[in-house]
C-alpha cells in the first residue's frame, strides 16, 4: 500500500510542480525533479491520504461519495474539475468548505448554481478544518479510481471434484450404469442356463408349495381380531395427530417478494427489532415497516458489501435493493423520488386466528419479553420462518411458567401484593394473575 | 412381483411424508373462524388505491393525539426551529431511562450510543460521515434536533412515524444530554 501511495504523491507532486515552476527556469525544474526521491518521505507527512480518507469519511461522506451523486455531488478530482471547468482555485474551495452559506450569499455564480442544482440542501460549515486537513481530503479525492477487481478465482469448478477432474455425479452415474449392465447380464446367464437344463432334460428342483402366510393369517380368527383393533387404534392416533396440527404453521417459510435477510439486518448489523417494527412497543400489531423506514438507511446503502455465499451473491442482494428502490419510487441516479410507487406484497407469516386476541405492546413494553422468546433466533434467519407453534397450549404453558414483571410498574403493585398473599407466593405467575381466563384472549 | 409392490408402497410413503411444504400455509379448520370479517390493517382491499387497506391520513387533517408542527421542511424552517423551538416537556416528565432506550433503538445504530457518531453502521462502514453531536458547523440545539427528527435532513430520514411527539422530545432531551456529556 505504501508504495502505491508514494507513487501517487509523486505523480501529483510532479503535476503541481509543473505549474508552479513553469515560470521558473528549467534548471529549477530539473533540480526539483532530482530531489523528488529525497522529498517523498517528508511529503508523505504533509499530504496524508489515509488521514484524508478518515476526515472524508467522518465529515463529508454523509452527503458525498467519490464516484456517485448523493445529497451533494461526486467528489473525485473535484479540485481539478473546479480549476479546469470553472476556473475556481483552491481558495474558493477553502471558503466553500469552511462556510458555504456565506459564499452563496456573496452572490458567487457557481456557488448559487450548485446550490439550486442540489435542491438547495445547505452544506454544513466546517470552520474547524485546517488548511492541512482540507489538503488531506483533497489528496484523497484526487486519487485515481481503482480498477474493479475481477473475480478471477470464481472460475474454479463449482461442486466437489476429484483429482481426475470428474465430478462425483458422473462417477456415480457410470457405476450405476455398470451395475445395471451386470444385473441384466446375470439375468440373461440364469435364463440361458435354465433353457440349457431343460434342453438336456435335467430335472430342476421345484420348491414344495406350502400354505401362503396371508392365508394362514386369515384363518387365525384371534390374530385377525387383535390386528383389527391395533389397526383402528393406530389410525385413530394418526387421525388425532393430523387434526391437532391443523391450522398451525410452525416452520412456515414463504417466499417473500423482496428477499429481506433478518440475518444481515438484525444479526450482522445489530439493528434493534424495534427500529423497524416500531409499533410493537405501543400497539397490538408489531407493524410491517413502511418503505420509508427502509430508506432511512438504503438512501445511502445502495449496494451490499457484506459476506456472500454461492447462493446469495452480491449481485443477488444488489438486485433486491433495486426492487426496494422500484417499489418506493427512488431514482438512485438522480437521487430523487419519482412518485411512482408499488406496494410490496409481503406474505404474512405469523397469523393468529381471528378468535384469539394478542397484543404485542403488553408483551414487549409491559412484560419486557425479548422478541426471540416467541420468534426464535430471528437474527440468524436468512429467510424468516415461524419458530413457535402459536397454539393455545403453547401460550398457556408460557403464562404458567413466567412471572409477572412488577418492577417499575405501579399498575400491578396493589393487586400483586394482595394476590401473592392469597396464594402464599413471592412472585406471581401470569396464570395466577388471571392470564388463563378465557376472556383475556377470546371475546 | 411382491418385491415390486413393496418398493411401490415405500415410494408412496416417502413421497407423502416429504410432501409437507413449508412455503404454503397449512389447512385450517373452519376458516371463517380464522379470517377476520373486518378489514385488517395490512390486508388487500379492492376499494382503495393500490389495493391497500392501510391509508395515509387525509391531507390537511391531524390525527387524534397529534398536534400541528408549525415549522416547514426547508432550510429557513430549520433555522427558525433551531432558534425558537424549545422542549415543552417539564423536567419531571423526562424519563431518562426511557429516553435512553428509545435513543439506543432508533439513533444509536448510526450516531453511536454516546452520540459521537460512531454507531455500529459507521463502524462497519455501511453508512459514513455521521457527525458527532459536538460538531461546530451544525451546533445543534433542542429545536434543530427535534426538527431533524421530525423531517429528516439530507441523508437522514424522518423518524416521525417511529416516534410519537412525546417520544421525539424525550429523544431530543437525551441528545442534548449526550452533547453536554461529550463536552466533558
Amino acid at each position: 500500500m505504501d508504495i502505491r501511495y508514494k507513487k501517487q504523491y509523486l505523480s501529483s507532486y510532479n503535476f503541481r510542480n509543473f505549474f508552479h515552476f513553469s515560470k521558473c527556469s528549467f534548471i529549477h525544474l530539473f533540480f526539483s525533479l532530482f530531489f523528488i526521491f529525497s522529498y517523498t518521505n517528508s511529503f508523505a507527512q504533509d499530504v496524508d491520504i489515509t488521514a484524508g480518507k478518515t476526515l472524508f469519511n467522518t465529515n463529508c461522506a454523509a452527503c458525498h461519495k467519490l464516484d456517485k451523486k448523493m445529497t451533494g455531488p461526486a467528489l473525485r478530482h473535484v479540485e481539478d474539475r473546479l480549476l479546469n471547468d470553472q476556473g475556481l482555485d483552491k481558495q474558493w474551495l477553502y471558503a466553500w468548505i469552511r462556510n458555504s452559506a456565506s459564499v452563496i450569499k456573496s452572490g458567487d455564480a457557481y456557488a448559487n448554481k450548485i446550490y439550486s442544482e442540489y435542491n438547495r440542501a445547505a452544506m454544513t460549515a466546517y470552520p474547524s478544518l485546517s488548511d492541512a486537513d482540507i489538503e488531506n481530503i483533497l489528496a484523497y479525492t484526487n486519487q485515481e479510481k481503482k480498477a474493479p477487481v475481477v473475480a478471477a478465482a470464481v472460475a474454479s469448478t463449482t461442486g466437489p471434484s476429484n483429482d481426475l477432474g470428474l465430478s462425483n455425479e458422473i462417477i456415480l452415474g457410470v457405476f450405476t450404469f455398470l451395475f445395471f449392465l451386470l444385473a441384466i447380464g446375470l439375468f440373461l446367464v440364469s435364463n440361458a442356463l435354465r433353457n440349457f437344463a431343460i434342453l438336456n432334460d435335467v430335472k430342476l428342483i421345484e420348491e414344495e408349495k406350502s400354505k401362503p402366510l396371508w392365508k394362514a393369517f386369515i384363518d387365525n380368527q384371534f390374530l385377525m381380531l387383535c390386528s383389527a383393533i391395533l389397526f383402528l387404534l393406530v389410525s385413530a392416533y394418526g387421525f388425532y395427530g393430523w387434526t391437532m396440527q391443523l391450522g398451525t404453521n410452525q416452520g412456515y417459510m414463504p417466499v417473500q417478494p423482496i428477499h429481506f435477510s433478518h440475518k444481515i439486518h438484525a444479526g450482522d448489523n445489530q439493528i434493534d427489532c424495534n427500529y423497524c417494527h416500531s409499533s410493537a412497543r405501543v400497539s397490538k400489531h408489531s407493524g410491517i415497516p413502511s418503505l420509508n423506514v427502509c430508506m432511512n438507511c438504503h438512501k445511502t446503502i445502495y449496494e451490499y458489501t457484506g459476506e456472500t455465499s454461492e447462493e446469495y451473491s452480491k449481485a443477488f442482494y444488489d438486485a433486491e435493493i433495486q426492487k426496494l428502490y422500484k417499489s418506493v419510487g427512488w431514482d438512485d441516479e438522480t437521487q430523487e423520488y419519482t412518485g411512482v410507487t408499488y406496494p410490496v406484497k409481503w406474505v404474512r407469516i405469523h397469523n393468529l386466528p381471528d378468535f384469539a386476541y394478542f397484543n404485542h405492546s403488553q408483551h414487549v413494553s409491559v412484560a419486557g419479553i425479548e422478541c426471540q422468546t416467541c420468534h426464535g433466533p430471528v437474527e440468524e434467519m436468512e429467510i424468516m420462518y415461524q419458530h413457535s407453534p402459536l397454539t393455545m397450549g403453547w401460550c398457556i404453558n408460557c403464562h404458567r411458567e413466567t412471572n409477572v414483571k412488577v418492577k417499575d410498574n405501579e399498575y400491578y403493585a396493589k393487586i400483586h401484593e394482595e394476590l401473592s398473599k392469597k396464594y402464599g407466593v413471592e412472585q406471581l405467575t401470569v396464570a395466577q394473575m388471571g392470564g388463563l381466563e378465557c376472556g383475556k384472549c377470546h371475546y | 412381483m411382491r418385491i415390486g409392490y413393496k418398493i411401490l408402497l415405500i415410494a408412496i410413503t416417502l413421497t407423502l411424508s416429504s410432501c409437507k411444504n413449508n412455503e404454503s400455509p397449512n389447512y385450517e379448520f373452519m376458516p371463517n373462524m380464522y379470517e377476520s370479517v373486518g378489514y385488517e390493517t395490512y390486508a388487500e382491499n379492492a376499494l382503495f388505491e393500490n389495493n391497500q387497506t392501510a391509508l395515509n391520513p387525509v391531507e390537511g387533517t391531524i390525527p387524534r393525539g397529534h398536534s400541528l408542527y408549525q415549522y416547514e421542511d426547508s432550510n429557513s424552517g430549520y433555522d427558525l426551529a433551531k432558534v425558537n423551538l424549545t422542549n415543552p416537556l417539564e423536567s419531571n416528565e423526562i424519563n431518562v431511562a426511557k429516553a435512553k432506550e428509545l435513543y439506543d433503538i432508533y439513533c444509536g445504530v448510526c450516531h453511536g450510543n454516546k452520540g459521537d457518531g460512531q454507531g455500529i453502521l459507521m463502524k462497519r462502514e455501511k453508512i459514513l460521515g455521521i457527525p458527532s453531536y459536538l460538531d461546530e458547523g451544525r451546533d445543534i440545539t433542542e429545536g434543530s434536533v427535534y426538527h431533524v427528527i421530525y423531517y429528516g435532513r439530507n441523508t437522514m430520514g424522518s423518524y416521525a412515524n417511529q416516534l410519537n411527539e412525546k417520544e421525539r422530545w424525550l429523544v431530543t432531551s437525551y441528545v442534548m444530554k449526550l452533547k453536554s456529556d461529550l463536552k466533558k
